[in-house]
């Protein structure tokens, strides 16, 4: 099994995880003056990569906390790990 | 139809399971092996969510009688109890004495003022105690942490999975004796779990009756 490396418990089974989408999707700043399709994209379209794809996850079964993560969709290799908030790192071999 | 009076007293939630973890025990030794697993009592427990940067937390350290944790996945020992680690901004602080009702009100006034929290979570847990010689090789059955001393030394905890169960882990001694907390309603899943797991470290004879 993969082991994922929580910024705060270090290397855990995957198992231990959740998956929480597609990371740095923010909210519109004002969702009052969106058309509906705007709307619609924020709510439902996501990026669907083939390569390095920044998410977030939870490691759930230990500390409860959010991160985000740079994972490879076609190798699922976790690149690199970073906490809620920060820039997404560069990636080597990524298109960041 | 008579009432009978019986004297209340404070009964462990994995009781009815001693005979169980005594029949272990006794069965390893046989073999040459140590494994001791029995109910640890119930302890007072609290949550405590702070800022760890903010400045509540000298008035919480000394309240405690300890200093948090900062380092992930370790822990303290106070007069009578122990201070966990959660996560960044949280913590299990537990005793062993306090009245029931005193552990929350005498935290929540400290860090109530600075967007923290101290709420009672008592019965979310139920503890076990793992020693012995064999209680490493018991938890690596199931269990995907190395619990090496080398990495697992004691002062060191861990939020994991053991079995299909999430518990959180305590190393209290080097290698050789854990504290285990789990999930109330998972608590006799666990003790099933352990004593099944157990079943190589018995010898020939198939246990009966667990």
């Amino acid at each position: 099994m993969q082991l994922i490396d929580c910024p705060w418990c270090g290397p855990r089974e995957e198992l231990e995880f959740h998956y929480g989408g597609q990371a740095h999707v923010s909210y519109p700043p004002d969702p009052q003056a969106l058309t509906d399709e705007q709307w619609g994209h924020f709510v439902f379209f996501r990026d669907n990569p083939k390569g390095p794809f920044p998410e977030r996850w939870v490691h759930g079964a230990g500390c409860r906390r959010w991160f985000n993560a740079v994972r490879d969709t076609r190798t699922h290799e976790f690149l690199a790990v970073y906490p809620i908030g920060a820039a997404r790192p560069g990636v080597p071999g990524g298109d960041a | 139809m008579t009432a009978e009076t019986r004297p209340l007293r404070p009964a462990h939630p994995l009781e009815s399971w001693e005979p169980a973890f005594a029949a272990l025990t006794r069965e390893v030794a046989a073999q040459g092996g140590d494994l001791v697993l029995e109910p640890a009592p119930q302890a007072r427990a609290t949550d405590l969510r702070l800022d760890p940067a903010g400045p509540a937390r000298p008035a919480v350290a000394a309240a405690l009688g300890a200093g948090l944790p900062t380092h992930p996945n370790t822990w303290t020992a106070t007069d009578d109890g122990e201070i966990v680690w959660l996560g960044p901004d949280e913590w299990l602080v537990t005793s062993r004495y306090a009245r029931p009702d005193a552990a929350e009100p005498a935290l929540r006034p400290l860090v109530a003022g600075h967007g923290g929290a101290a709420v009672d979570v008592t019965g979310q847990r139920v503890a076990l105690r793992l020693r012995g010689r064999l209680a490493r090789e018991l938890l690596a059955l199931g269990c995907a942490l190395d619990l090496h001393p080398s990495a697992f030394p004691g002062g060191h905890c861990a939020q994991t999975l053991l079995g299909q169960a999430g518990v959180l882990l305590l190393a209290l001694g080097d290698g050789d004796d854990y504290l285990i907390h789990v999930r109330s309603s998972f608590a006799g899943y666990l003790a099933e779990w352990l004593l099944d797991a157990a079943t190589e470290f018995r010898g020939a004879a198939p246990a009966a009756g667990t």
